[in-house]
């Protein structure tokens, strides 16, 4: 993986770097022993590793902002992290680059049940937010499968989303404010507890903007009313154009479920031997459905669904009769990825998303993939959203593997695309699928997006590597002229 | 003033591309229906976008269907009933509001105002729905952005960036919106005689119950009699509706348990027929729609806030104020409004809840006056023309195209 070539002059000056930070940070919020920077060195996509120059742990927004204004100042690039979770190298750090860690902006700053919402700082994680408005019959929806660990920055950064998207949205559909730091060292204010904003949305777009723009300093998040009560329905089919067959049919007769997972014979056999969910082993695909509501609605669904299922020949029908057996339904849904990591030294986790009709057809491309490149796959799948994860199988200590893992990865992205998907569902483009962005997007789609960019960070300092193929200047995007069939600006890398 | 109306997306690309050469300032309309609102453009020219018209595509099972901006909403939800769908966001039609027909409002229209209906609260607005899109930058420059699947995550979301931008930004040429099945069954509960403070809380205790409440609103007794809704108009005090959707067991269980809440009050019931009428009222704003001289706010705050600034602004000016949204939405008018249209009266109440107040409907003569009414000019000026001198000077090399002849189709 290519990243902007390390300035050499910035290293040299590390030091005093360091020495300019511990002024603005005092105690041990500086660090810049080697050992210490190795737990920085990756996320949660661990096949890159890059120890930053110097980690920097804040803790009010004002240091965030000394410690901006500085780095725009002297030109020092800098790396936004959260929980360190990111499936797509979000927060890779950089050779010559800060790594801002927002880890210590951990408090729950207020709850408003009145006008359902929170107001927390970035560094609190996902499932702290619906632990502390739990007694009160709160939640907060989206639940990415690192909820125990991932910060509500870094989900607003990454847009993150989870088993019950379909219902409930993504981060971007449940988030009403937040205060930014901008690259200049700038504190500004987008929404807050009011539903609609005049002007241009910037709410929606700093979501999923990867620490591109700015860095989050506070999230005021909605809070939804808990539903009082939910099942799960676990399927068994002989095909996974059945299985697909089914989620159609669900949302044709129109109903949308709180979650409709699907899994492949691979990924349910695994999960099986990790936790005896009581999986349908012999199963070619399975749909977890889960319904949620007041008694009388799941009932209801349930018994829909049910008669759904048999419609389009389902081989077995379990629905969780109480919340224990609802919990061990999920149980191998959500261990899918250490399990699978159980039978393989190795496993890289994609996520595209396709028009859900398009399944099968995927489906089998990707399984003949995986006799070409000759590594095992397992897919676990969003259905009702149509947001695959595909875990490619591999050995790193086999000479070659990975790199045939990124080029099965990469087909399996391409797929997505020419059926009509996307590159990315929730994990984000980060390093990962940067160098893909072409196959998604045309030159001009993307100098649109990079114009945004400019408008927020001109130098381009903030966590720069990311998501952009090709870093364009500035000043170039407003000239998109040719001349004489040369591209100009021969110098810009073009990773 | 010159209007340019295109009929394809290559045109649309000419047309911007000519007045980004010439330095030719352009206001984008579709239905017209909305240009009552905020301050009247100073656009040279008008790029009429409602020759763009028609579904494209639409998939139930995907719950996706792309149109062009021109398209009329009730064709697209009638098409979308013959499949038992929706927008769910409940695009309201602002037409008889604002003085223009009804009926005639467009999904780019829509989509360039985020206009959302009641459901707001529980299904999210015009942006959350927005997929995917095609535009032209005033560069005249085809981009696009998002796609047309619900998760995704590829890029920025230049989408949220288009909807609520007024066309100030790009000419919106194709349109990918998310579909969700229509509700089987509808019922409203109504809390009779609460003054507008009870009436909030009311809403935010149903809002915050597990109710599934779907659309709250409190019409103050100034403001119920004007429904067409006998229910509401008849027993001449204040109503404070609470909509429940779903399917039909579901929605008796909920009506009943909500309407155990506010047992100790005076309630009655909406059954499916005149809560759609009622809840298209709420939507549309009919209870303002009669006084078209009148200046109309639509103030969006902080939902338990709503009583208050209506209360603040009623202690400076006569004003008439109902809320949809919980409280969240206050849509205020003002019989006989100052010359700054109550602007200062607004921002003085709306400002500290960090709420916001878009500029309001106001009639011609007092568009061109006062800071509210200046706030949001809609003409889509290409970047080149917006800042000085040094920027003029790179016109020609920032826009797409460098011709300077008007397009030939343009009558």
């Amino acid at each position: 993986m290519k990243m902007p070539e390390p300035d050499a002059e910035v290293i040299a000056r590390r030091a005093d770097i360091a020495r300019a930070l511990g002024r603005i940070v005092p105690g041990e919020g500086v660090i810049d022993d080697d050992a210490a920077l190795r737990a920085y060195e990756s996320d949660g996509l661990t096949a890159y590793r890059q120890p930053p120059m110097i980690a920097v742990l804040p803790e009010t927004v004002a240091q965030v902002s000394a410690i901006l204004g500085y780095c725009h100042e002297e030109g020092i690039k800098v790396v936004p992290r959260g929980a360190g979770t990111s499936l797509s190298g979000g927060a890779l750090p950089l050779a010559d680059g800060i790594l801002l860690g927002l880890g210590k902006f951990n408090r729950i700053l207020d709850i408003d049940y009145a006008n359902r919402c929170a107001v927390v700082q970035p560094g609190v994680a996902n499932l702290a937010i619906s632990q502390a408005v739990e007694a009160a019959g709160f939640y907060y929806a989206p639940d990415p499968s690192s909820q125990i660990a991932c910060s509500i920055g870094g989900n607003v950064a990454e847009n993150a989303g989870g088993v019950h998207c379909l219902k409930y949205g993504l981060t971007t559909n449940n988030l009403l404010g937040v205060e930014l730091v901008l690259m200049d060292g700038e504190v500004v204010r987008i929404g807050g507890r009011h539903l609609d904003s005049a002007g241009y949305d910037l709410l929606g777009v700093i979501t999923g903007s990867e620490g591109l723009l700015g860095v989050i300093t506070e999230v005021t998040v909605r809070i939804l009313p808990r539903p009082p009560s939910a099942r799960a329905v676990l399927i068994g089919f002989p095909s996974a154009e059945s299985a697909g067959d089914c989620v159609a049919g669900v949302i044709g007769a129109g109903i949308v479920p709180g979650g409709m997972e699907m899994m492949d014979n691979p990924a349910i056999n695994a999960a099986e031997d990790f936790v005896s969910a009581g999986y349908p082993r012999d199963a070619a695909a399975l749909l977890i459905v889960e319904l949620d509501g007041p008694e009388v609605e799941v009932d209801h669904l349930v018994e829909r669904v049910a008669g759904i299922a048999r419609e389009f020949g389902a081989t077995s029908i379990r629905v969780s009769e109480d919340e224990d057996e609802r919990v061990n339904f999920w149980a191998g849904r959500k261990s899918a990825f250490p399990a699978v990591g159980r039978i393989s030294p190795d496993y890289y986790c994609m996520d595209g998303t396709i028009p859900r009709r398009r399944l099968p057809e995927v489906l089998g491309r990707m399984a003949a993939m995986s006799e070409d490149f000759g590594l095992r796959v397992a897919n676990v799948f969003h259905a009702g959203d149509g947001n695959l994860h595909p875990l490619i199988l591999y050995d790193a200590n086999n000479p070659g593997e990975l790199e045939k893992a990124e080029a099965f990865g990469e087909a399996i992205l391409r797929l997505c695309v020419e059926v009509g998907g996307v590159l990315t569902g929730e994990h984000g483009v980060g390093v990962e699928k940067r160098d893909l962005m072409g196959t998604m997007f045309s030159d001009e789609d993307l100098r649109q997006q990079q114009r945004l960019k400019c408008a927020f960070d001109p130098e381009q300092l903030l966590n720069p590597g990311k998501v952009f193929p090709i870093l364009h200047r500035c000043a170039e995007l407003g000239r998109v002229h040719i001349h004489g069939g040369q591209t100009r600006f021969p110098d810009i890398p073009r990773f | 003033m010159e209007t340019l109306r295109p009929t394809d997306e290559s045109q649309a690309i000419e047309a911007v591309g000519w007045a980004c050469a010439g330095g030719h300032g352009l206001e984008l309309v579709s239905g017209g229906t909305k240009r009552t609102l905020g301050s009247p453009g100073e656009a040279a020219a008008r790029l009429d976008l409602s020759g763009l018209a028609g579904i494209a595509l639409y998939e139930p099972e995907e719950l996706v269907l792309t149109a062009g901006p021109g398209t009329a909403l009730s064709e697209i939800a009638a098409r979308l009933a013959q499949h038992g769908q929706a927008l769910a966001f409940e695009p309201p039609d602002l037409g008889p509001l604002l003085g223009a027909d009804e009926g005639r409002a467009t999904l780019g229209g829509c989509i360039a105002a985020n206009l959302s209906g009641p459901r707001r609260v529980k299904a999210g607005a015009a942006r959350d729905h927005f997929l995917g899109v095609r535009a032209v930058s005033g560069r005249g420059a085809l981009f696009k952005s998002g796609g047309r699947v619900v998760k995704n995550v590829t890029g920025y979301d230049l989408c949220k960036l288009l909807a609520g931008s007024w066309g100030t930004l790009a000419a919106m040429t194709e349109i990918t919106v998310k579909v969700l099945p229509a509700a089987e069954k509808l019922r409203t509960v109504l809390v009779y005689g609460l003054d507008d403070e009870a009436g909030i809380a009311a809403m935010t205790r149903a809002l915050g119950g597990p109710f599934e409440v779907s659309g709250a609103a409190h019409l103050p007794a100034g403001i119920a009699p004007l429904s067409g809704v006998g229910r509401v108009r008849e027993p001449g005090t204040s109503v404070t509706a609470l909509r429940i959707e779903g399917p039909e067991p579901s929605v008796l269980a909920r009506t009943e348990t909500l309407r155990a809440l506010f047992a100790d009050h005076a309630i009655d019931e909406l059954h499916g027929h005149n809560s759609a009428a009622f809840w298209r009222e709420v939507g549309d704003a009919r209870f303002h729609a009669a006084a078209g001289e009148e200046i109309v706010w639509r103030l969006s705050v902080p939902p338990a806030d709503g009583a208050s600034v209506a209360g603040r602004i009623a202690g400076e000016l006569e004003a008439r104020a109902f809320y949809d949204w919980g409280g969240g939405l206050v849509w205020l008018a003002l019989p006989r409004a100052p010359e700054d249209a109550g602007a200062g009266a607004v921002r003085r109440a709306v400002g500290p809840t960090g709420g916001r107040a878009p500029p309001p409907r106001a009639p011609a003569g007092a568009r061109s006056r006062g800071p509210a009414a200046r706030c949001a000019a809609r003409s889509a000026r290409p970047a080149a023309t917006r800042r000085g001198s040094a920027r003029r000077k790179t016109r020609g090399a920032a826009c797409r195209r460098s011709t300077r002849n008007r397009p030939g189709w343009r009558r």
